[in-house]
């Protein structure tokens, strides 16, 4: 049996040549070798705007049948009555760092071997082994506080955006950012992980407390537990990369950690720190095209504004309270290389120059 | 990374998720399902770390095979029939791929565990890499495909074409109503576990076959990330298992979920497959056969029966009875011929069967020349313009069939068709359980039971509703469906590009008036409607109309 098996005649498909090259023949169309039925930003269509423009349908573009299933009490598709924002044309949105899939995987990848290499010559090099009490006591409470607002937002801010804004541009950069939100979670955890296993006295558990019941803590969580219940996508998107990123993400990460970490022996924080920056700059990209956008709209500017203006008041105050409770860890390290006034400054100067691009008025509540 | 440092990460990693003291998660969207009872289950363990590095590897390799396909000519081989196909699936398939990304905040919402939750999150990256990747894959086939047109017009013509319709289900359905019946049952559970099946690993065989390896190269990369995702599905189920109060629901959402999966992937996957393909070898096998060992075999077997053990209950009546539609009722041709018939409606063209085609087809389907063969016959006899209307305005002995309101496949398999007045309007079905889904299953109440999240079914449901009474000419013209000299129609009845006489043009259609079934069904006086829809369940198979009563 087995032999007769083994000289069973094998099929395969015969190869025929064909000649279906482009080219090959003149006829109508046989040079229609753009999709034509959206206007790209610019004079040519780049790889990004092909592979994402409208792929989710819109009744008010091509969708001649409509959306064939809804909710129980609301039509289905993307209703754009789920956010408060109104845009005269939502399809103009176009992704500054035009992301699919190349880039995403690219760029991820690209972080995790710098991160994976950082770790990897760290455990050599004893690198730990340098750091003080004082330090490794802020990386294992504060950092690893951290890690749960990324984590948070990632899954619960960003995710669930994606599901609901007009365009397939506007949701695939939300979950975009979404990715980054998770990957630099887990890249935080991992290297907490890291530090447990190492030669230090390193406690790997005490985040969950920090971040559930440490009172410099509670303002962060708030805020985040808050961003996460909102309804509207757009509040969401505003409210967490405007607001809170702005006056609590950049000030933990960039005006705090990156700034000290050196002084405190450490130079493995900020290339980690320096990633979840990295992708947050990018985020923070296509969110302040989205929203110049829409302050921009010749029809809708003004009620965006007054919008906007409305959530200002609501999540500044948050963000600015969850700010001032963290003052305390300013005061942890050893060596402490800035005053918490002065990380506040940076970040509030950040924030009114983001406010500045969007055309908003900054809040009063940032002179306080 | 190894086993042990993998399940290490993934441990620590769940220690990300915490407890909300302040304030919870909006709940965007509703569930008739309840988890109070349910038991934590764990999908797949992934981690970012791992994914990203392993997902830009497989990329590698997939524009590694694109730059080799274009240098190595691939085009000078694949076969034109196949390829027009494509010009339709392509259209299609990047949709469902981005609704199952939007679906994951729907499962994450309803279901109370942070460890499914990142296993969903790593599905929605999955998902928005699938859509780019297929709609990159389709660009690729405009640039280098001898005919680029309906690849330029994809996502226009995706959405205002009858085919684009029955396929858009097919993603619409993850992404509305009952979160858990629409991101879990459906998508997860029956759409990806059973029908990716046919999908990504029989029709990219199929295109290997006709000359095409990089639709194999694209897919085989896609199918590989379904198995996690099948992971996230199977450990939401044994969740909702573990609550008596769900197994109503959950056997409402499987017969819903399995049928009109099974109504609209077979009619597509179906067609590409038998009649998009060269490769008549006998030793092939049939869209019955592989979806005999695909779906049958591996998933209702293999998968849906073991759960009989939880106590859900399998259908198996409509597992079998899809079988009967393809083996025994023709579904799949009576679709393409279907497709065929409304060929200057498409926007792709279609390559007439031949001889060697017939003999396959009568090696595999015992009886189809009888059914068949005499219409692809007449198809073939009337491809050119100049002396006759397209077919389906000839006398072919074809009767242009209802739409079945739910599935919007038509009623084609003719004695099944179902009518009833619903909502204050004549609906017809393709079949009871399509009819069962419209008038018990997707309302806010069910068996007596109250299901307020479940969703609805909406829009122009028939698209014939929106040009009836309108030239075909302008029917063609509006949807853009037109070639670049203005006048050349996309669609053609053949693939004879060499010769502009033997392509139809708007100017070979006009004159022609495009009818609405459901409208005149509507129309008809009660009597009349009776007798109609009596003979309509007479006529078949084929299209064939009944004989008229002496």
């Amino acid at each position: 049996m087995a032999q007769a098996a083994v000289n069973k005649e094998r099929s395969f498909p015969h190869p025929e040549f064909t000649d279906s090259e482009a080219g090959a023949l003149t006829f109508p169309s046989s040079t229609s070798r753009s999709y034509n039925y959206y206007k790209p930003a610019k004079a040519r269509a780049t790889t990004y705007e092909d592979v994402t423009f409208d792929v989710q349908p819109d009744p008010e573009r091509h969708l001649s049948q409509g959306w064939i299933y809804g909710f129980a009490n609301t039509p289905g598709g993307y209703p754009q009555d789920w956010t408060r924002l109104k845009s005269s044309d939502w399809h103009q949105f176009r992704d500054p760092n035009e992301e699919w899939e190349k880039t995403i995987y690219r760029n991820n990848a690209a972080v995790v071997r710098q991160i994976s290499l950082s770790l990897e010559n760290a455990k050599r090099a004893k690198a730990y082994s340098h750091w003080n009490p004082a330090w490794v006591r802020f990386i294992e409470r504060n950092l690893g506080a951290w890690m749960h607002a990324e984590n948070g937002l990632g899954m619960h801010v960003f995710t669930a955006a994606q599901r609901s804004a007009p365009t397939n541009m506007i949701n695939n950069a939300m979950a975009v950012n979404a990715a980054h939100k998770l990957r630099f979670a887990q890249d935080l955890a991992l290297f907490n992980l890291d530090l447990a296993e190492s030669e230090i006295d390193f406690d790997g558990q005490v985040h969950r407390d920090v971040w559930q019941n440490d009172p410099a803590w509670q303002g962060v969580r708030e805020n985040a537990e808050r961003l996460t219940a909102i309804g509207d996508w757009g509040e969401a998107l505003f409210a967490t990369n405007i607001v809170f990123e702005s006056l609590v993400g950049v000030l933990f990460r960039s005006d705090l950690l990156m700034q000290i970490s050196a002084r405190n022996g450490d130079y493995i924080t900020p290339t980690i720190v320096g990633a979840g920056e990295n992708d947050y700059s990018r985020d923070l990209g296509y969110t302040r095209a989205l929203f110049s956008m829409l302050t921009r709209d010749e029809k809708h500017g003004d009620e965006n504004k007054a919008v906007l203006g409305e959530w200002l008041s609501t999540w500044v105050p948050q963000s600015l309270r969850a700010a001032h409770e963290l003052q305390p860890i300013w005061s942890q390290p050893n060596e402490k290389v800035v005053t918490f006034a002065d990380s506040l400054d940076a970040a509030k100067a950040t924030f009114r120059s983001v406010l500045a691009d969007l055309d908003l008025e900054a809040p009063k509540e940032l002179d306080q | 990374m190894s086993r042990q440092s993998l399940s290490k990460a993934h441990a620590k990693i769940t220690e990300l998720s915490w407890e909300p003291t302040f304030a919870t998660p909006a709940t965007r969207f509703g569930t008739d399902y309840t988890f109070d009872k349910a038991p934590k289950k764990d999908p797949l363990k992934q981690i970012m770390r791992s994914y990203f590095p392993m997902e830009e590897e497989k990329d590698n390799r997939v524009f590694g095979a694109m730059d080799g396909a274009i240098r190595g000519n691939m085009f000078r081989q694949v076969q034109q029939r196949w390829m027009e196909w494509q010009k339709l699936f392509l259209s299609i398939i990047p949709f469902p791929e981005i609704s199952a990304a939007r679906a994951m905040p729907m499962a994450i919402d309803a279901v109370p565990n942070p460890e499914i939750h990142n296993g969903l999150a790593v599905q929605m990256i999955d998902e928005v890499r699938h859509s780019t990747i297929q709609m990159n894959l389709k660009k690729l086939y405009m640039n280098h495909y001898i005919d680029p047109a309906g690849f330029d017009i994809t996502e226009k013509a995706f959405a205002n074409n009858y085919a684009g319709t029955i396929g858009r289900q097919f993603g619409e359905g993850f992404i509305t109503g009952d979160a858990i019946t629409a991101a879990n049952i459906y998508l997860t559970v029956v759409a990806e576990t059973a029908f990716t099946n046919t999908l990504f690993v029989a029709m990219p065989d199929e295109a290997a076959a006709n000359g095409d390896y990089l639709l194999p190269t694209v897919f085989h990369s896609v199918q590989s990330d379904e198995s996690r995702h099948i992971s996230n599905g199977y450990s939401i189920l044994l969740m909702a298992l573990a609550d008596e109060d769900n197994r109503q629901l959950l056997e409402r959402d499987l017969r819903y979920a399995w049928w009109n999966n099974h109504c609209v992937v077979d009619a597509a996957i179906g067609t590409f497959i038998e009649y998009g393909t060269k490769d008549r070898r006998k030793d092939r096998d049939s869209y019955a056969e592989m979806w005999r060992r695909w779906i049958y075999d591996d998933y209702y077997r293999s998968y849906l029966i073991p759960l009989e053990k939880y106590g859900l209950k399998i259908p198996h009546d409509l597992v079998e009875e899809a079988w009967n539609r393809i083996y025994n009722k023709g579904y799949v041709h009576e679709v393409a011929q279907f497709f065929a018939t409304g060929w200057p409606v498409n926007y792709w063209r279609i390559d007439p069967m031949t001889d060697t085609d017939f003999e396959w087809f009568e090696e595999k389907y015992p009886g189809w020349y009888n059914k068949y063969g005499k219409w692809w016959e007449n198809y073939n006899r009337l491809r050119y313009p100049g002396k006759n209307k397209p077919i389906a305005f000839e006398d072919v002995d074809y009767q242009y069939p209802h739409r079945c309101w739910t599935c919007m496949v038509p009623a084609l398999i003719r004695e099944d068709m179902v009518t009833e007045k619903v909502d204050g309007q004549w609906r017809t079905y393709c079949s009871e359980t399509c009819a069962w889904t419209d008038i018990k299953a997707f309302r806010p109440e069910y068996e007596g039971r109250p299901t307020p999240n479940m969703g609805r079914l909406t829009g122009h449901r028939e698209w014939e509703t929106l040009h009836h009474n309108r030239d075909l000419a302008d029917i063609i013209k509006d949807l853009g469906y037109v070639r670049d000299d203005g006048k050349t129609l996309i669609p053609q009845p053949h693939l004879d590009l060499d010769d502009q006489k033997k392509l139809w043009t708007l100017d070979d259609v006009r004159g022609i008036n495009f009818a609405s079934p459901n409208i005149l069904l509507n129309e008809m006086s009660d009597a009349d409607r009776e007798a109609h829809v009596a003979a309509y369940k007479a006529g078949g198979p084929a299209g064939r109309p009944a004989p008229a009563k002496v």
